[in-house]
């Protein structure tokens, strides 16, 4: 086995390009999990730590650019102002010691639809890119609605590598919710991300771990953008009312596909979807309404 | 109090006072900081010059005939030393625990997913590794034996066992069964007494012990043929007797010495690598050291028993029980390993601390094509209380009573006789225990204008702020056997030393206990400082070349090789004292060792130990057995065949969230006679560990194994508590002594693992209504989604 350790982002590149197979290494909380259970023998591992740029994040133009290797431990203390779906996903990430190694990179390289941060990141917008890029053609912005395409897979090419994510800042509140079966270090049953972007008069969802791919729920978010467009909610903060909040309950859980497994069951899946989105939305319009109110 | 001043310028009252170490203090283990910081040398540590590394290749399949296995492509990859099969075996191929059914190496047949069929010894294990990825083996593959159903009709299903190589007491695919009649058993009549009748089916899920130190060790082979393996294991002793005949040595040319054990409870009371990486040492004439990884360790030691229970309890309007019934089904895998005594306990055990007229009970364990289950925690006695109690509270339900009152009511207590026809002759506080968990103080309740996530179902992924949570309250006693049973003297040695080492008096205590985080070291060294009264004691590494310890498992080490220690111990200062009375000319009978020298209660300090001593050292060794038992009869289960009984009781409080069915447990109280703590502080450790051992069978410990096949062998899906899952567990210590015990002491460990389980789901039936029959309780039980 190769063990490549690039001391720049270009040598990373060019690693990637000369060894197209070999795993991207970071925190290694997921990669050496797999390598230790014989799930993966890669023919080469790639160590991105020495590169710097991938564990700095900053905020230009209301949108925070978040290194890949950025560990969730700094994303709980440093962003969840602007990040608070983010930070509650990064809360429920394994343990304090997983949290101070593994980063959204991981998440998003491996694709699992488990991974805790696929949520929130499809919930906070439709303008959350990530950034990769290859030695031969530079730099693209894969938008995330683009990003995962099976399971285990994302829409990378082999000689790309993810430098960061382009997130904007929140303009609302924002809601993560994850089911486990016990209370921490917990791989998710299923997760739900939810927020507000009032700016924009949208709702964001996300689904973890209730189908192949981690997904949105459209048909609840559009459900929702007419309600609140249509009874001038945004600007009264006015009460949701419990139909609507039982309505988009059940089209998010109906916008699952999820199956049988040793963490559960695809009925309890579904259901605790529904309890998850009622209890998130309630929650942020809550905390809108309160802001609006005192606005006014 | 007036004090007077003696010889050696010390006051009697400051001698008599002893050592704050003795028992009954809390001195700190020696191994918690180490563990703590990362520092202390478990048997995985192993390491040997020029050491080979051994892996087992292991069934994909639970039941399958072996064509052929062809191990050479195996042999030609470079570093490889060794590939063996049962072939290669040079003595006899089979072991066990109690019964020998178990082959060291697959034999023409798999039994259970994960068997081991070969083993290989190569230079590096990522060799070792590729070389069990290239050994090529062809299965007939068979329909797994699973069920209940399938496992008593072999003449239609099949054979685990064909009869002619059954080698247990049943027959078919039972490995073992115990009747139990006590009164007029259970009849048409005796029902016709009760006024109330309740019954139900229970089921226990199959339960891991969960070590976190994998299975590992060293073999390393010797000059005069012989073997040394340094090992992480509960028995040294059984170890080598299993061992010694399959290598075809004689069992003194086999030497074993503990190696650093992290946690056992009861998974290696059975071989898992021992045989294997002797075998490949004896044959490369290299050390061997094998470590299993996570996943090879959940197919690597027997679990606790799955059950699958029927009970059914009569009384009368007032509460008192008139009968009780019973049928408990283990399933015990492919091998016999413990589940005879497993078996042995759920029978005599099985109708718990209550004192019943008339008793019907059968036991028995399955052989079948699910893993193989054993020693765990509790042992029989964990499966049979979650039935019993629940009945408890529908009984309670059904009569419109408090349930601890219920079962005040019917408490057992020192005197009465067990369903055995077993006197009960040392204290049996039942219902004191019950009412001590009844009267602590309850948490308060759910402050949701204060909220901190980390309180509620889901913690930290922000399930609820308070949306759905119903909080419950739940009771349950429990009952444990301590010691070895049925006529098995589980004896134990320990030989001390006492010596001056540079000018103090040092004790030295060996024996071959498995110090596998119990804290036997610790009461050890307690022991001989309070016989000795010396301050200053080591203890030698545990080894085959003192006499057995027993096992570190029912309870029992304190008692029995703790029991050793006292007595090998009272021995050497009985010598000192001796040469004393032959050097000074002593008349006095009131001498004793204490603060280092030979004391007088009347004329008090005779001389030090140090002068007395000079250059010679007394070294004594002793065994001690506990009264003897005997078997149960096989049809009523009538004998003397426990050699103590011990009780904890448990008040539960959960917060539940009813929509999400997610539980958090607030509080966990127990209440537990110990007899006596020689260490408090250890003590009230043990009684927390146990609980939370049973909490996670509570709520989440379960292997699933489905048509024969592991599904979840990793610490990401068999999950155990952490932390955030661990309530604050309050624990009440009563110390009533034994007469019969060393110290009047009470074996402590296993009770409460007994015992929490059912005041847990208890208070989640309280917060939710469900009946729920099943452990663990699972999210789908609690929201209707299985």
């Amino acid at each position: 086995m190769e063990f490549l350790r690039p001391a720049t982002w270009d040598e990373a590149l060019a690693a990637k390009a000369e060894f197209p197979t070999a795993l991207p290494i970071s925190g290694g909380t997921d990669v050496m999990v797999e390598m230790n259970f014989d799930v993966h023998r890669p023919s080469a591992i790639l160590d991105l730590n020495r590169i710097t740029e991938l564990r700095q994040w900053e905020i230009t133009d209301g949108v925070v650019r978040l290194g890949a290797s950025v560990p969730y431990a700094r994303i709980i203390n440093e962003l969840s102002e602007p990040l608070p779906g983010l930070a509650l996903a990064a809360h429920t990430v394994g343990s304090p010691q997983i949290r101070n190694r593994g980063g959204v990179g991981g998440n998003l390289g491996g694709a699992s639809p488990a991974g805790d941060a696929h949520p929130a990141l499809l919930a906070a917008g439709r303008d959350v890119f990530v950034e990769v890029a290859s030695a031969a053609r530079g730099t693209r912005l894969i938008a995330i609605d683009d990003f995962y395409v099976g399971v285990k897979r994302n829409s990378m090419e082999k000689d790309e590598l993810i430098l960061r994510v382009h997130i904007p800042v929140a303009d609302g509140p924002q809601q993560f919710s994850k089911i486990g079966t016990r209370n921490a270090m917990v791989i998710a049953v299923c997760a739900f991300g939810f927020a507000l972007h009032p700016k924009n008069g949208t709702v964001g969802t996300g689904i973890g771990s209730a189908a192949p791919t981690p997904r949105r729920a459209v048909a609840a978010e559009e459900f929702l953008q007419g309600v609140l467009a249509e009874r001038g909610l945004w600007e009264s903060g006015d009460l949701l009312g419990a139909e609507v909040i039982q309505q988009f309950g059940e089209l998010v859980k109906a916008a699952a596909s999820p199956i049988d497994d040793v963490r559960g069951t695809a009925d309890y899946r579904r259901h605790s979807l529904a309890v998850m989105a009622r209890r998130t939305l309630t929650w942020t319009w809550n905390d809108y309404s309160k802001q609006i109110r005192s606005a006014a | 109090m007036s004090t007077r001043t003696i010889a050696g310028q010390k006051n009697l009252q400051d001698i008599r006072t002893g050592s704050k170490d003795g028992i009954g203090g809390s001195p700190l283990r020696p191994d918690g900081t180490l563990k703590v910081k990362g520092e202390f040398a478990y048997s995985s540590d192993l390491w040997h010059e020029d050491m080979l590394w051994g892996m087992a290749l292991r069934s994909p399949h639970p039941r399958a005939n072996i064509l052929s296995v062809d191990i050479s492509e195996a042999l030609k990859l470079p570093g490889v030393y060794a590939v063996l099969t049962h072939e290669d075996i040079p003595g006899t191929k089979f072991y066990g625990l109690e019964i020998q059914d178990q082959p060291a190496l697959a034999i023409d047949k798999v039994r259970y997913h994960g068997e081991a069929i070969a083993i290989v010894a190569a230079d590096h294990p990522e060799t070792a590794r590729r070389a069990v990825k290239k050994i090529k083996v062809e299965y007939e593959v068979l329909t797994p034996i699973t069920t209940e159903e399938q496992c008593l009709n072999p003449e239609v299903y099949g054979y685990v066992h064909e009869p002619h190589e059954f080698k247990s007491h049943g027959s078919g695919n039972i490995c073992h069964s115990q009747k139990l009649v006590h009164g007029g058993g259970v009849t048409d009549e005796i029902r016709a007494l009760a006024d109330v009748i309740v019954s139900g089916d229970y089921e226990v899920g199959m339960q891991d012990q969960a070590f976190l130190g994998p299975e590992s060790g060293l073999a390393v082979p010797a000059e005069d043929g012989g073997m040394d393996l340094y090992v992480a294991t509960q028995w040294l002793h059984v170890d080598r007797q299993q061992v010694a005949p399959v290598l075809g040595i004689p069992e003194e040319k086999l030497r074993l010495t503990l190696a650093g054990v992290g946690g056992a409870f009861g998974g290696r009371e059975d071989l898992s690598m021992q045989i294997h990486a002797c075998l490949l040492a004896q044959r490369t004439g290299k050390p061997v050291k094998i470590v299993y990884a996570r996943d090879e360790s959940f197919f690597g030691h027997v679990h606790r028993h799955p059950a699958k229970m029927y009970y059914e309890h009569g009384a009368t309007r007032d509460g008192k029980l008139v009968y009780a019934d019973a049928r408990i089904v283990l399933d015990g895998g492919a091998y016999a390993s413990a589940s005879p005594a497993v078996v042995g306990n759920a029978a005599s055990l099985g109708h718990g601390p209550y004192n019943i007229p008339n008793v019907r009970m059968e036991a028995i364990a399955l052989y079948s094509n699910n893993p193989s289950c054993g020693a765990m925690r509790g042992f029989g006695a964990v499966q049979a209380c979650f039935g019993y109690e629940t009945q408890m509270d529908k009984l309670a339900a059904e009569l419109g009573m408090d349930p601890v009152e219920l079962r005040q009511l019917n408490a057992m207590a020192e005197g009465d006789s067990m369903p055995t026809g077993q006197v009960i002759d040392s204290p049996a506080p039942v219902a004191e225990l019950l009412q001590r968990v009844k009267d602590m103080p309850l948490p308060p309740p759910l402050d949701l204008t204060n909220l901190d996530v980390r309180t509620l179902p889901g913690a930290l992924s922000n399930t609820t702020h308070g949306e759905g949570v119903v909080r419950g309250i739940g009771y349950s006693v429990g009952i444990k056997n301590v010691g070895f049973s049925e006529g098995f003297d589980d004896y134990s040695t320990a030989r001390v030393r006492l010596e001056v080492i540079g000018g103090e008096p040092v004790a030295m205590v060996h024996t071959a206990m498995a110090e596998v985080g119990q804290g036997g070291i610790t009461v050890h060294a307690q022991i001989a400082r309070t016989e000795l009264g010396v301050e200053q004691v080591t203890i030698h590494p545990a080894n085959t070349e003192v006499g057995s310890a027993g096992s570190t498992s029912a309870s029992r080490q304190t008692y029995m090789t703790g029991g050793a220690v006292k007595y090998a111990a009272e021995a050497v200062a009985q010598a000192l004292i001796a040469k004393g009375r032959k050097r000074y000319g002593w008349t006095h009978n009131d001498l004793s060792l204490n603060g280092g020298k030979v004391v007088s209660e009347s004329a008090g300090v005779l001389v030090s130990m140090v002068d007395l001593l000079g250059d010679d050292a007394i070294d004594l060794t002793r065994e001690h057995h506990h009264r003897p038992t005997v078997p149960f009869d096989k049809e009523t289960g009538q004998g003397f065949g426990h050699v103590q009984y011990t009780f904890c009781a448990n008040r539960a409080v959960v917060d539940v969230d009813v929509e999400l069915g997610l539980v958090k447990v607030v509080e966990l109280t127990a209440a537990q006679d110990v007899g006596k703590a020689l260490n408090p502080l250890s003590v009230v450790g043990q009684i927390q560990g146990g609980c939370t051992q049973a909490l996670g069978l509570a709520v989440m410990e379960e292997i699933i194994v489905k048509d024969g096949k592991v599904r979840n062998a990793s610490f990401t899906d068999y999950l155990i508590p952490t932390i955030l899952d661990v309530p604050p567990i309050p624990v009440d210590v009563l110390e009533l002594p034994d007469p019969n015990a060393p110290y009047g002491l009470r074996g402590v460990g296993e009770a409460p693992t007994v015992s929490a389980t059912p005041s847990i789901v208890a208070a989640i039936r309280a917060a939710t209504g469900l009946a729920l029959n099943r452990v663990p309780v699972r999210p789908e039980h609690l929201t209707g989604t299985l």
